[in-house]
C-alpha cells in the first residue's frame, strides 16, 4: 500500500503550513525579515517553542503533560521574587540554576508517578499542574516583582551576528536532538512510543525512559520559564497556565500523533512557530477584536483538518 | 491463586466521600455534632456535585469509546447552551422546553462536528474538540460581543434550585440526577449502543470484525457527549439564574477528574457512569471543603492536586508491563 507524503513525512505537512503562513505574514508585514522585527518576532515564539519540545518528547514517549505551564509558573514566580528588579547578575544566574533544577524536579514528580506508579499521564499532570500552580501563586500571591531590565534587555536585544538569540537557542536544541534521536536512548524513545509492551519484551528499559522524558520536558518547561521571564521582566503566578494547551496544539500542529511514536522535534517547531504567526497574522489583517478568538481557532482547526481532508480526497481518486 | 481483596471504584469513591465529610465535621467550623446541620451540608454537596455530575456524563461516554476520547469542548458547549436557554427562554415558562431542545441540539451538532473531525478526518479527539473549544468560545463572543439579555423562567428555577416541597428539603436536581443517572445506565449498559461503545473501547479492530460499526459508534458518541453538555448547560443556568461568558470552562478538567476518580479507564473501555457520579461528589467535596476551611487559593490548588493524586494512585493504576 502507497502511503501518502503526510504520513510518511509528518515534518512535512508541518513546513508546508509554516511557509503558507510565512508567505501570508510577509504580504500583511513586509519589512518582517529584517533583523529587528524578526528578533522581536523570534524572542516571542521562543518560550513556547521552548515547551513545545519538552511536550513533543512525552507525546513521542506516549505520555502527556498537562503539568509543563505550571513549571514555567513556579520559575517565573521565583525568579521575579528571588532576583527582584534591583538584583545582581550573579543572583540572576544563581536561581536561573535553581529554576533548571525546579523543572527536573517537577518533571521527575510526574515520572515517577507515571512510570514507576503507572498512573495514566493526563489525570497525573492535571493533578501535578495544581500542585506547581498553587505553589506559584504560594510564592507569588499577586502578579509583581521582576528582574532587572538589563538582564530583561541580554534576551530581548541580544543579536549575536545580527541573528536573534531565539535561533542559536533553536539551533542547539535541534542539534542535541538529532544526537540524541541517532543513539540508543532515541530508538528506545520511538519503541515505547510505538507500543510499550512489545518495546518491554525485547528488552527496552520502558519505566526509565517514560520517566526520562517527564524530565526532559520538566527541564525545557523551566527554560521556557526563564525564557518567558526574561522576556516579559515581570512576574505572575499564572502566566504559564495558558502556555500548556498551545505546546500540545503545537506539537500536533508539527505532525506528531497524539498516541506516541510517530513524529520528530522538528515538526512541532515548525507548528510552534506557525501558531505564533497566526496571531501575527490576526493583530497585523485588522480583524474586528470581536471576530479574533474565532478566527485564531477556527484556522487552527482548519490546519489540524487539512491532513486529513488531503488523505480523504487522495483515497477518493484512486 | 490468592484472591485479593477488590473493592470496585464507585463504591470506594462514595466511602472516601462519606470518611471526608465526617472528618470534615470535626474542623472548627464544622458542624460537629449537629446532625440537622450535617444532613442539610451533605445535601448541598450533592446539590453542587449535580451540575458536574451532568456534564462529566458525556466526557464518560467519549472517554468509554476509547482510541484517547477526550471531550475538551464541553466547558464551552456548556457556556453556550447556557446563553442560548437564557436569551431563548427569557422569563417566558412556556419557551423552557423550546430552550431545552435548543440547549441539546446545538451541543449534539457540536458534538458531531467534533465526531466527523475526529472519525472522517483522523484528528486526534484531544486537540479536535480543544480546537473547537476555541471555535465555541470565539463564536460566543462574536455573537453576544459580550453582553447577555435574558432570565430564566421561573419553572426552571422551581425544577432545579428549589427542594422537592418545603416539608421534604430534598432538592429537585438530586431527584432529576438520580433519574438521568438510570437514564445512563440504561444507554450503557441495557442497549445494544452501550455493548457497542464498551466494544470499540476495548479494541476498535476487534469490534469491527465482530460487526460493530466503528465510525457511526464513534460519531453518535460525540453527538450524545456534545448534546448532554448542552443539557449540563441548561441546567447550569437553572441553578444560576445568570449567565457570564466563563461559566462552562471550570467545569472542563474536574469532568474528566469526576471520570478518573470514578474508575473508568482513561484508555477507554472499562467504566461506569456510578463511578462519574461518585467522583463529582467527591471532587465538589473536595473543592467547598477548601473554601469552608478559608484557605487561600494557592493552598486549595495544592491540596486539590495532593488529593487527585492520592486518589488516582489508589485506584487508576494501569496494567504492570510485566503481565
Amino acid at each position: 500500500m502507497k502511503r501518502s507524503l503526510v504520513t510518511r513525512q509528518p515534518a512535512f505537512f508541518a513546513l508546508i503550513l509554516l511557509v503558507i503562513s510565512l508567505a501570508i505574514n510577509l504580504i500583511l508585514q513586509p519589512n518582517m525579515f529584517a533583523g529587528e522585527t524578526l528578533n522581536s518576532n523570534m524572542r516571542v515564539f521562543l518560550p513556547i517553542i521552548l515547551l513545545t519540545v519538552g511536550q513533543a518528547i512525552v507525546i513521542l514517549g506516549g505520555g502527556i503533560d498537562i503539568s509543563v505551564g505550571g513549571t514555567v509558573s513556579i520559575v517565573n514566580a521565583v525568579l521575579a521574587t528571588r532576583v527582584g528588579l534591583q538584583g545582581s547578575t550573579e543572583e540572576m544566574w544563581k536561581f536561573v540554576l535553581l529554576s533548571l533544577l525546579i523543572g527536573l524536579i517537577a518533571g521527575s514528580i510526574n515520572g515517577f508517578f507515571i512510570a514507576f506508579l503507572r498512573l495514566q499521564p493526563i489525570i497525573t499532570t492535571y493533578a501535578t499542574s495544581f500542585l506547581y500552580v498553587g505553589l506559584a501563586l504560594f510564592i507569588l500571591p499577586n502578579p509583581g516583582g521582576g528582574i532587572p531590565g538589563t538582564l530583561a534587555g541580554l534576551y530581548r536585544n541580544s543579536m549575536p551576528l545580527r541573528f536573534p538569540l531565539a535561533f542559536y537557542v533553536i539551533a542547539v536544541i535541534l542539534l542535541i536532538w538529532w544526537y540524541a534521536s541517532s543513539t540508543r536512548i532515541g530508538k528506545f524513545l520511538y519503541a515505547v512510543g510505538g507500543k510499550a509492551d512489545a518495546a518491554y519484551e525485547t528488552g527496552v528499559p520502558v519505566t526509565w525512559v517514560q520517566f526520562g522524558t517527564y524530565v526532559a520536558s520538566g527541564l525545557m518547561a523551566a527554560l521556557a520559564g526563564v525564557a518567558i521571564t526574561m522576556l516579559s521582566g515581570s512576574g505572575n503566578a499564572e502566566i504559564g497556565v495558558s502556555m500548556t494547551l498551545t505546546s500540545i496544539t503545537a506539537v500536533v500542529v508539527g505532525g506528531n500523533a497524539l498516541s506516541g511514536g510517530v513524529g520528530g522535534v522538528v515538526g512541532p517547531v515548525f507548528g510552534a512557530i506557525t501558531l505564533g504567526i497566526i496571531q501575527n497574522i490576526i493583530s497585523f489583517a485588522n480583524i474586528n477584536t470581536w471576530w479574533e478568538t474565532f478566527v485564531k481557532a477556527t484556522i487552527i482547526v482548519a490546519a489540524l483538518a487539512a491532513p486529513g481532508v488531503v488523505n480523504l480526497f487522495r483515497r477518493r481518486k484512486l | 491463586m490468592k484472591k485479593r481483596f477488590s473493592i470496585s471504584p464507585p463504591v470506594a469513591a462514595l466511602l472516601l466521600a462519606v470518611i471526608l465529610f465526617v472528618l470534615s465535621g470535626l474542623l472548627p467550623n464544622g458542624f460537629g455534632s449537629d446532625l440537622g446541620v450535617a444532613r442539610a451540608q451533605a445535601t448541598n454537596i450533592v446539590r453542587l456535585a449535580v451540575f458536574l455530575g451532568v456534564i462529566a456524563a458525556g466526557q464518560t461516554l467519549v472517554i468509554i469509546s476509547g482510541s484517547e476520547g477526550i471531550d475538551l469542548s464541553a466547558g464551552s458547549v456548556v457556556t453556550l447552551t447556557a446563553i442560548l436557554t437564557y436569551v431563548l427562554v427569557n422569563g417566558a415558562n412556556e419557551k423552557v422546553f423550546l430552550g431545552l431542545l435548543a440547549a441539546l441540539a446545538v451541543g449534539m451538532v457540536i458534538g458531531f462536528l467534533n465526531g466527523v473531525g475526529i472519525t472522517v478526518l483522523k484528528i486526534s479527539p484531544f486537540v479536535m474538540t480543544l480546537g473547537m473549544s476555541g471555535v465555541v468560545s470565539g463564536a460566543i463572543i462574536v455573537i453576544t460581543h459580550g453582553n447577555v439579555t435574558g432570565k430564566v423562567a421561573p419553572i426552571m428555577t422551581r425544577l432545579i434550585a428549589r427542594p422537592i416541597s418545603p416539608s421534604i428539603p430534598i432538592p429537585n436536581a438530586i431527584i432529576l440526577w438520580i433519574l438521568f443517572g438510570i437514564l445512563i445506565w440504561l444507554l450503557l449498559e441495557r442497549i445494544s449502543f452501550g455493548r457497542q461503545l464498551f466494544a470499540i473501547g476495548v479494541n476498535r479492530v476487534t469490534a469491527r470484525l465482530s460487526g460493530v460499526d466503528v465510525t457511526g459508534t464513534n460519531l453518535l458518541t460525540y453527538s450524545l457527549a456534545g448534546a448532554l453538555a448542552g443539557f449540563g448547560g441548561f441546567l447550569l443556568v437553572g441553578n444560576t439564574g445568570v449567565v457570564h461568558l466563563q461559566l462552562g470552562q471550570p467545569f472542563l478538567f474536574p469532568s474528566i477528574a469526576a471520570v478518573a476518580v470514578g474508575g473508568t479507564l482513561l484508555s477507554g473501555g472499562k467504566g461506569s457512569y456510578w463511578g462519574t457520579m461518585a467522583g463529582a461528589i467527591v471532587l465538589t467535596l473536595i473543592t467547598s471543603l477548601l473554601t469552608t476551611m478559608q484557605m487561600p487559593d494557592s493552598v486549595r490548588r495544592m491540596v486539590l492536586g495532593a488529593t487527585l493524586l492520592v486518589l488516582i494512585s489508589i485506584y487508576g493504576r494501569q496494567r504492570s508491563l510485566r503481565q
